[in-house]
């Protein structure tokens, strides 16, 4: 790729991770129209394997962007993508983080943190039904249930949570 | 389900029972910063905000619920991963800009180590049945541990502005725009984020004016 498609390439990412409120994987319809239908640079299987990959291994989803760059052009590839998508919404949080120290206690933001709060907890369970629901058998379900309570009540570990899942996967149970 | 004789300490978490835990040493360093980031991304298999809760609030206590709870809804409105927004408000509460990039540095090195060498060897990886079992079961414990957060996370609620009757009535309306009728999250927060934030000013208000009629 010349540079000029590089900072194409960039550009484009950037703009499209600005619009990813709500998490990393929002945008990934979009980008996958960037890098696979508009661009050329892979097909929709190795897409759809990096953000599978991504999901799969330890860390925030969001580097499924970096493998996105990996499978353009090896590691520097993975870089200039993760820095493109990482980039915008980092300087918004830092804005955010900053106004917030300064004008933290003005009576809107108050107001506006404590409106957000049952909404953000409202999030997190509409995450946790959507992705129950991907698989809508007894086992799975169950799996789910047994795991909010031990997360919810009890000091348990979460890895043993994550081995002990793993397993049952493995095994064919779920 | 999972071997419970080997974890030392109460079992029962004190917290889910007797509500708030105080907030107790925060971090002195962008080392302590990164490090704590690293390791907790590292157990984030199929998301990482419950570790972070777990970590942040319970296992270094560097903020109560409430706080965690305020940061992770910062985080959640503007654009970018929930995460990775947390992280930075996280770094940035204890340190500056050099505590928002040694959290955020923290978050994604080590992870994106493990990620990019799993790229590298993806063919076989992919393919492998016994990772295709793992990740399905792993699949459904985050799903259970994101809800185990959450409901935490209620603990976080208590003293809030709105009151518990309101607070439950708007989560619940989010939850249905969201993951029943499948609106998209921006336009959820829009519909029912801006009634929030005026309840909770009218509220804050009329606590202003000396206290309510």
């Amino acid at each position: 790729m010349t540079v000029v498609a590089w900072l194409s390439l960039v550009g484009n990412v950037m703009a499209v991770s600005i619009l990813s409120v709500g998490g990393a994987l929002t945008v990934a319809p979009e980008l996958s129209r960037l890098l696979v239908d508009r661009l050329r640079l892979m097909d929709s299987a190795s897409f759809a394997t990096s953000v599978a990959l991504a999901q799969a291994a330890p860390g925030p989803n969001a580097l499924y962007s970096a493998v996105l760059g990996y499978q353009i052009a090896g590691l520097s590839g993975a870089v200039i993508l993760l820095v493109a998508f990482m980039a915008p919404s980092t300087a918004v949080a830092l804005a955010a983080a900053r106004f917030g120290a300064a004008r933290g206690h003005h009576r809107a933001l108050v107001a506006l943190k404590a409106g957000l709060a049952p909404i953000s907890i409202a999030m997190l369970v509409a995450t946790a039904w959507i992705l129950a629901s991907q698989t809508p058998r007894p086992a799975p379900i169950l799996v789910a249930l047994v795991t909010t309570l031990l997360a919810w009540r009890t000091r348990l570990h979460l890895l043993w949570m994550v081995g002990a899942g793993a397993l049952l996967g493995i095994l064919g149970v779920l | 389900m999972a071997p419970r004789a080997r974890i030392p300490g109460p079992l029962i978490d004190p917290g889910s029972i007797a509500g708030e835990q105080r907030a107790a040493a925060p971090p002195t360093g962008a080392g302590e910063i990164f490090v704590a980031f690293t390791l907790l991304a590292l157990q984030g298999f199929g998301g990482v905000l419950p570790v972070a809760q777990r970590v942040l609030c319970e296992e270094r206590r560097w903020l109560t619920r409430a706080e965690f709870l305020e940061l992770f809804s910062v985080g959640q409105v503007i654009p970018g991963p929930n995460v990775c927004n947390l992280s930075v408000l996280v770094g940035y509460r204890f340190l500056g800009v050099r505590g928002a990039a040694a959290a955020l540095g923290g978050l994604l090195a080590g992870p994106a180590v493990v990620v990019l060498a799993l790229a590298a060897t993806q063919r076989t990886f992919a393919a492998n049945p016994v990772v295709a079992g793992a990740v399905r079961g792993i699949s459904a414990v985050s799903a259970g541990l994101i809800a185990g957060s959450a409901l935490k996370l209620t603990s976080g609620l208590r003293g809030s502005l709105l009151g518990a009757a309101p607070s439950l009535l708007l989560g619940l309306a989010a939850f249905t725009l969201v993951a029943i009728l499948h609106v998209p999250l921006l336009w959820a927060l829009v519909l029912v984020g801006v009634p929030a934030w005026g309840l909770a000013a009218w509220h804050l208000a009329r606590a202003g004016n000396g206290g309510a009629p």
